[in-house]
């Protein structure tokens, strides 16, 4: 069976690359099988975890959740989406999603996105950490402190689009594009070399584990 | 009634999520609970609104015969296939040697791969065309991906080693030192500036100001 699944895998993973050359049948007919595929595997997996696991253990448990029931049916007003004369219901739990996300966010953002990236900025210039004689850090880690201090501060000058980029202000603006600029690459390279690795993983599999080619 | 509940309903609920932050006691930390259940709930409910939807255009383009609806009849088929493997399979539906995982581990795993890895032939594709070192800006760009790609790589303090360059000149100590630091700074600029703009978003769809969500009509 694994013999027959490793051909089955290599042609899948043949026809998506294949797609290199040119947008072909072969290609397409690989993508509308991963589609399909990806649908359904969410729609049982979420029905095992989500509604069997949570909703129906939960109401018919020794020790019953009614409250369940809410959420099953704000979940049954979000199918109704499929009927278009009442699909309108449907915004009824969409509120309930946007509003749950709302209020988490306005916290979780600020405490965990603001204040603790605020907090980790505000160390230390010239020493390891508060309490240190001053100097006390090596030349690569003042370096690297006062780039990060300098870098974070001119990076959200740059986003401050209140006051014309000019003079001072302007200045430190462009201090601040150039370390958003390296930061943008940093990411571009990062990712790269991420999906460089996937390839790798895919060309072990045609060369190694299907052709044999590579122990 | 069309407009006026969902508006209620997130400003309620949007509050309460806000309130059981500071006062996490009864009722607000049982809300916290209920909320993160239906959240589960409508989410499960969501994903499949989308499968279904899936099926329905893709039946009407089979219906109509509209150009490609070879490929909407195997979505449907491969869905189906899934489907079916899954729901017979019993709540072990994906235990070691099942049907569905056997589905998961020589279809969807290396078409989910092999997807992503292709991203890294469009990538390099894109990144010939668009880094030219035009100005200072891209020139930045084009140097710290640069070095992040063979700082991550042997063949990176290979190159330093035989050009002679010092050990803290290597490749991957420069990669080192910026992801550490100039990255980090950047990073947090770009962090805090998303986070405040997140919670001005919330702070206007909580007070009904910010309403786009709900659609027309």
């Amino acid at each position: 069976m694994d013999t027959f699944g490793i051909w089955v895998a290599a042609f899948l993973t043949l026809g998506i690359i294949s797609f290199l050359y040119r947008d072909n049948p072969w290609y397409k007919v690989c993508e509308s099988i991963f589609v399909g595929i990806s649908a359904g595997y969410w729609f049982v997996t979420l029905f095992y975890d989500n509604i069997l696991g949570l909703f129906w253990r939960g109401v018919t448990s020794p020790d019953p959740h009614y409250m369940l029931l809410v959420g099953a049916v704000l979940g049954f007003m979000m199918l109704l989406r499929l009927v278009p004369p009442i699909g309108w219901i449907s915004r009824w739990p969409l509120a309930f999603v946007v509003g749950a996300t709302a209020g988490l966010y306005i916290i979780n953002y600020f405490s965990s996105n603001v204040m603790l990236q605020v907090q980790s900025t505000l160390a230390p210039l010239f020493s390891t950490k508060f309490g240190q004689p001053i100097f006390e850090a090596s030349l690569y880690d003042t370096i690297g402190n006062l780039v990060i201090a300098g870098g974070t501060f001119t990076g959200l000058v740059y986003f401050f689009f209140s006051k014309e980029h000019k003079g001072v202000f302007g200045g430190a603006a462009r201090i601040g594009i150039w370390t958003i600029m390296i930061t943008f690459g940093a990411s571009f390279g990062y990712t790269v070399m991420s999906r460089m690795s996937l390839l790798i993983g895919r060309m072990e599999f045609i060369f190694g584990d299907w052709l044999r080619l590579i122990r | 009634m069309r407009r006026e509940v969902p508006l209620i309903i997130t400003a309620v609920v949007g509050v309460i999520f806000v309130i059981q932050y500071f006062i996490p006691h009864a009722p607000f930390n049982q809300f916290n609970s209920w909320f993160s259940d239906w959240f589960a709930i409508i989410g499960a409910c969501a994903i499949w609104l989308g499968a279904l939807n899936l099926m329905r255009i893709s039946a009407d383009k089979i219906y109509r015969r509209r150009s490609g609806w070879g490929y909407a009849a195997i979505i449907i088929a491969s869905f189906l296939l899934i489907a079916t493997i899954g729901f017979a399979g019993g709540s072990q539906f994906r235990d070691p040697g099942t049907g569905f995982d056997w589905l998961y581990t020589w279809v969807y795993s290396p078409l989910s791969a092999t997807m992503f890895a292709l991203l890294a032939f469009f990538v390099a594709s894109a990144s010939y065309r668009a880094f030219r070192a035009r100005n200072l800006e891209a020139t930045l760009l084009l140097l710290a991906a640069f070095f992040v790609m063979i700082g991550r790589v042997p063949v990176g303090d290979a190159i330093g080693s035989f050009i002679h360059l010092p050990e803290s000149l290597m490749p991957s100590k420069i990669t080192i030192w910026i992801m550490g630091f100039i990255n980090s700074a950047g990073q947090r600029a770009i962090m805090i500036g998303i986070a405040l703009g997140i919670v001005s978003t919330s702070l206007r769809i909580i007070l009904g100001i910010e309403r786009s969500y709900l659609g027309g009509d």
